[in-house]
């Protein structure tokens, strides 16, 4: 392999004002765990423009999380459709996207959340699609509720569902939350507002799609997701 | 044109989409030299960090069929990841360059917005000494947090501290 095929070009560098700063002191959380030195500035290399390639048959899709064992889950259903594209607006193919979020009450199924709101014996809370030839997802789960944070005083999350997603290679691995639209508590949210850039910020936030939406069965919201681009220049060789 | 997608904390309950297999890349029934990479993660107040989740990758040797060249381990209750994977070798860098053997390691927490990346080395490693990512770490007592350091037969210890004294390189992308 080299590397000046175009495969295998660094990713770009992030837009500025686009990525939350890893100290965000009003995120208590950040305080102990961001580094205080800078980051090396080494470029990339094939350890970075290359990644994992995941298969369905050994990562199973699960696009309903609404129902478990034929029982269906308390709370809203939605439907939730977008399209990964790359930088360049080309689509990512086959791309495997992991799901996670709290049931409808605002409690995950995870020990370690005592929230003190109902668990649902029919909501695990995890889901994992791949997209198809154009990019293109879908999948179906409850609405996830509120919950309370100790960030600060009176301190609730929004609505959120937490993605995962690798895309071509090491470098362009990202962990993000899809939000929802109106939501009292972004302006709030120390998490949410830790994204500098408004418009950035605002991209978290999914749109109500009456397109999406099945009649009779649920509501749906579009989230599309933008994962790096490869720099058109090759890497010097 | 478009702008990548905002990061946010992967939080306290990504174990949700965790599956304890997933840090022995050897599963698969991969051939060659089989090691562990272990190591405690801890933070600015020398605590332990307890919900961490470390990803690691590896270009060489080469993910396929029998070898995901890709884990995923959680931290512990004392902060500890482990995984099972083969040997890597060298792989080439920038121009004529080739690298040492090394890891990729990615460790994403609550608390930590983006993902913080830095790479594993193996002690005693004679390209070590001609590696262009560690050529760049002039400070000893900095580039020895990239070198993982041996702990037994085939095991390799690297401790990840994310803030103060002893911090980790964390590597810019």
């Amino acid at each position: 392999m080299t590397l000046d095929s175009p495969d295998l070009a660094p990713f770009r560098a992030p837009a500025p004002g686009s990525q939350p700063d890893n100290d965000s002191p009003s995120y208590g959380s950040t305080r102990h765990r961001h580094p205080t030195q800078p980051l090396l500035a080494f470029g990339q290399t094939i350890t970075e423009t290359t990644g994992p390639r995941f298969s369905p048959a050994h990562f199973p899709s699960m696009i309903d999380i609404s129902i478990t064992d034929g029982h269906t889950a308390m709370g809203e259903r939605i439907i939730v459709r977008g399209r990964v594209t790359d930088e360049d607006d080309r689509p990512v193919p086959h791309t495997m996207i992991e799901i996670w979020q709290a049931n409808a009450s605002g409690r995950y199924h995870h020990e370690r959340d005592q929230h003190d709101a109902p668990l649902d014996a029919h909501f695990s809370g995890a889901g994992r699609v791949f997209t198809d030839a154009d990019g293109w997802y879908q999948y179906t789960t409850i609405k996830p509720g509120a919950y309370p944070w100790r960030n600060h005083h009176n301190a609730w999350r929004p609505n959120h569902i937490h993605y995962s997603l690798f895309g071509a290679g090491f470098a362009s691995r990202l962990i993000t939350q899809m939000y929802f639209p109106g939501d009292p508590l972004l302006e709030m949210d120390p998490i949410f507002q830790t994204v500098p850039d408004i418009a950035a910020r605002n991209r978290l936030v999914s749109k109500f799609d009456i397109g999406i939406t099945q009649p009779e069965w649920a509501l749906g919201y579009r989230f599309d997701v933008v994962l790096r681009g490869r720099d058109a220049t090759p890497m010097e060789g | 044109m478009s702008v990548a997608t905002a990061f946010q904390t992967i939080g306290p309950y990504w174990h949700l989409i965790d599956d304890p297999a997933l840090a022995d890349l050897t599963r698969f029934g991969a051939a060659g030299e089989k090691i562990v990479l272990t190591g405690r993660v801890t933070d600015g107040a020398d605590a332990l960090v307890a919900d961490g989740c470390i990803e690691l990758w590896q270009a060489s040797p080469a993910a396929g069929d029998v070898f995901p060249g890709w884990g995923r381990c959680a931290t512990d209750a004392n902060g500890e990841f482990r995984f099972t994977t083969l040997k890597p070798g060298p792989v080439p860098g920038r121009g004529n360059a080739m690298q040492a053997p090394h890891l990729a390691l990615n460790i994403l927490a609550r608390g930590i917005l983006t993902r913080l990346y830095t790479r594993a080395y193996f002690a005693g490693e004679p390209m070590n000494d001609t590696d262009p990512l560690l050529a760049m770490v002039e400070d000893p007592v900095r580039r020895a947090t990239l070198i993982a350091q041996p702990e037994g037969e085939a095991v390799w210890r690297m401790d990840i501290r994310l803030q103060g004294d002893g911090e980790t390189v964390f590597i810019g992308l």
